[in-house]
């Protein structure tokens, strides 16, 4: 097998809410081992884009594909084998506010109900290293718990099984610099590391150049364009040039090229 | 796609060194059947860490390995790597995390010794804290309700009218029926223990004193205490979570001006209603039963009713309707303005509101009953 395996197939995807149309023949494929971001304006529909994934929107028609399993049209046992290779993080956490940070991180392993007991406290403590935190946050709620370390902690429970997909959806929203520069670069060692596929919704100019391998860009209710950083920068569309070619755009853009040339 | 080798371990009969080969994915997705999992758990404690960590390890042969594979492994080491290891460059960095961890572990945290006297201290303290911020939240309501006094025009009228609407109109149907029932059920149960004395006739009496004065106001207290109160309880709990409280403070929108009196206003104004209604009901319900089971015509119950019952009873019953309304609406708005920004508070707080609700309706119903014994019963 040369090209590497197809991850997530969205096919001929339509989305409706009522009578609004959000998608109309979407398609679009991830690659094992890419991180594929998606951009679009306001209201453009790649939350639900991102939801349809986890099926947890109906499409309208199309279909969607994640490690080949439909998750609209799949059976139970099916679908739980999908969802226990996959991991989401979700904007704002989506925490357990009932559970401390320790019982959030262990419930993807204890609902596998075989692993020991000592081998999910190992494995929770080393996760919440992993993004960051000490064992001394483990037994907090998330309620006492600021932003970012809801974040790092849904991240950490992202990762509790080693998925093979991560959705990242706005990563870095809500961080202050230093934090999202930090995250990104946790992202991308963990990328490295566990060969992972990242699908990501963003609207940070500098996580996204920072990050993905391939843009996907969203407008007009499809998937206009994708491609690396520079071929999408060059699409012409309206929405291209003002989220890319605007300000901000610029900026970052700059500080991108200023980073690989720097880079050997 | 999701398809992997079942993970594979055969250890030596003997503790002497020798090689070991796990072969297979030593993934989660693939560790998890509990067969496999019993199986490799039961390998890797047939010997000791020292014992286990003298056999010569060869990984390269695993075809996948994530965190949790290596953890199982790892632990069999006793938390370090073996004399002699052999594994692919990829899997190292598991192993690499793994040492990170060595030394952490979780906070415990130790009962104190007089447990159950510190635990007993922080309930009396609580409940000592619910009277407070009850306490100062009437106050508040008081001093609300002449600020409304002092500039009606300014009041929350809008909130009202649609508090009324919600905690009075949309719970007319569920009165109606159930006061209805009740009635019937009265009605029958007294019907036969009457006809035994053959005092028929004072089934009228009967059920106009009891309806009007004392079950008609419970009947609706308690409807509307379990679908109104949980109902403000869990509003305000919601904008609590969702930190709306917060945005009206900072807006200096008043949470008990806005919030609070227009719900006790609109349950104060609601109930009287209410308890009207249900009057209503629960007397057509004893009637249609008195008129099946006795035979009494439904004039003659009409017109008896306007004897035997004293226009007092229909007072006293309308001030329990304003009394439970106002008391519904304010130990609802404190359990709502108590919630923590978290789903179990939010829940618990619900379940409070509606028990102490109740609870302090019998409550108040029992001192009305004591208050006023003398009054509206014909001797």
């Amino acid at each position: 097998m040369t090209s590497p395996a197809i991850i997530v197939d969205i096919d001929h995807l339509c989305t409706c809410f009522g009578r609004t149309v959000v998608h109309q023949d979407v398609c679009l494929k991830v690659a094992q081992g890419e991180i594929l971001s998606v951009v679009g304006g306001s209201g453009s529909g790649k939350t639900v884009l991102m939801r349809q994934m986890l099926g947890l929107e109906q499409p309208y028609s199309g279909s969607v594909k994640v490690f080949g399993v439909d998750v609209h049209r799949s059976k139970r046992h099916a679908l739980q084998e999908v969802r226990n290779n996959w991991g989401m993080l979700f904007q704002h956490g989506a925490l357990y506010s009932a559970l401390s940070v320790f019982e959030n991180v262990a419930r993807p392993l204890r609902e596998l109900r075989t692993l020991p007991e000592h081998v999910i406290s190992e494995i929770v403590l080393l996760k919440l290293h992993m993004v960051g935190l000490g064992p001394e946050h483990a037994v907090k709620m998330p309620a006492n718990l600021s932003g970012g370390m809801i974040k790092r902690v849904a991240l950490a429970r992202a990762l509790a099984l080693d998925p093979k997909l991560l959705f990242l959806d706005e990563p870095t929203a809500g961080l202050d610099p230093d934090r999202s520069e930090s995250f990104v670069s946790l992202i991308k060692d963990l990328h490295a590391n566990l060969n992972l596929t990242v699908v990501m919704v963003t609207h940070d100019l500098d996580t996204l150049f920072a990050l993905s391998g391939r843009i996907a860009v969203l407008a007009d209710k499809r998937v206009i364009t994708t491609g690396s950083t520079r071929e999408v920068v060059k699409y012409q569309h309206p929405f291209v040039e003002h989220f890319f070619l605007g300000g901000r755009g610029l900026r970052a853009l700059d500080a991108l090229a200023e980073q690989e040339k720097t880079r050997p | 796609m999701l398809d992997h080798q079942p993970p594979r371990l055969q250890l030596p009969s003997s503790a002497n060194a020798q090689r070991i080969a796990p072969t297979g994915s030593w993934l989660v997705q693939s560790l998890t059947p509990k067969s496999t999992m019993r199986q490799i758990a039961s390998e890797l404690k047939r010997y000791s860490p020292e014992q286990m960590r003298n056999f010569e390890w060869d990984l390269r042969e695993i075809t996948h390995l994530d965190h949790i594979g290596a953890q199982l492994l790892w632990s069999a080491w006793g938390k370090q790597r073996p004399a002699s290891l052999h594994l692919a460059p990829m899997h190292n960095t598991m192993f690499e995390h793994l040492e990170q961890i060595r030394g952490l572990a979780l906070p415990t945290s130790s009962k104190p010794r007089f447990y159950w006297i510190s635990q007993l201290g922080e309930k009396v303290q609580g409940f000592a804290q619910h009277i407070q911020q009850f306490i100062l939240l009437l106050g508040q309501v008081t001093l609300d309700l002449l600020r409304l006094l002092g500039n009606p025009a300014r009041g929350p009228w809008k909130e009202v009218s649609a508090n009324i609407y919600r905690a009075g109109f949309q719970a007319l149907g569920i009165t109606a029926l159930v006061g209805m029932l009740i009635g019937v059920v009265i009605s029958y149960l007294s019907a036969q223990q009457l006809r035994n004395f053959g005092a028929d006739v004072f089934i009228v009496n009967m059920l106009g004193i009891s309806i009007i004065r004392e079950l008609g106001p419970m009947l609706a207290a308690i409807l509307v205490a379990g679908r109104s109160g949980s109902a403000i309880t869990a509003q305000l709990g919601v904008m609590r979570v969702t930190e709306e409280l917060d945005a009206m403070s900072v807006m200096g929108i008043s949470q008990g001006f806005r919030l609070v009196l227009p719900k006790v206003i609109a349950l104060a104004i609601a109930m009287p209603l209410l308890v009207i209604w249900t009057d209503v009901a629960a007397l057509i319900g004893g009637m249609i039963a008195a008129n099946l089971e006795l035979g009494i015509s439904y004039e003659f119950f009409l017109l008896k009713l306007r004897d035997v019952v004293p226009l007092a009873n229909y007072w006293i019953g309308l001030g329990k309707g304003v009394v439970f309304g106002i008391l519904i609406a304010l130990v609802a708005c404190h359990f709502g303005l108590r919630i923590k920004p978290n789903t179990e508070s939010l829940g618990r707080g619900t379940t409070s509101s509606v028990v102490t609700a109740i609870t302090v309706v019998i409550f108040a119903d029992a001192i009305f009953a004591i208050v006023f014994r003398g009054i509206g019963i014909l001797s």
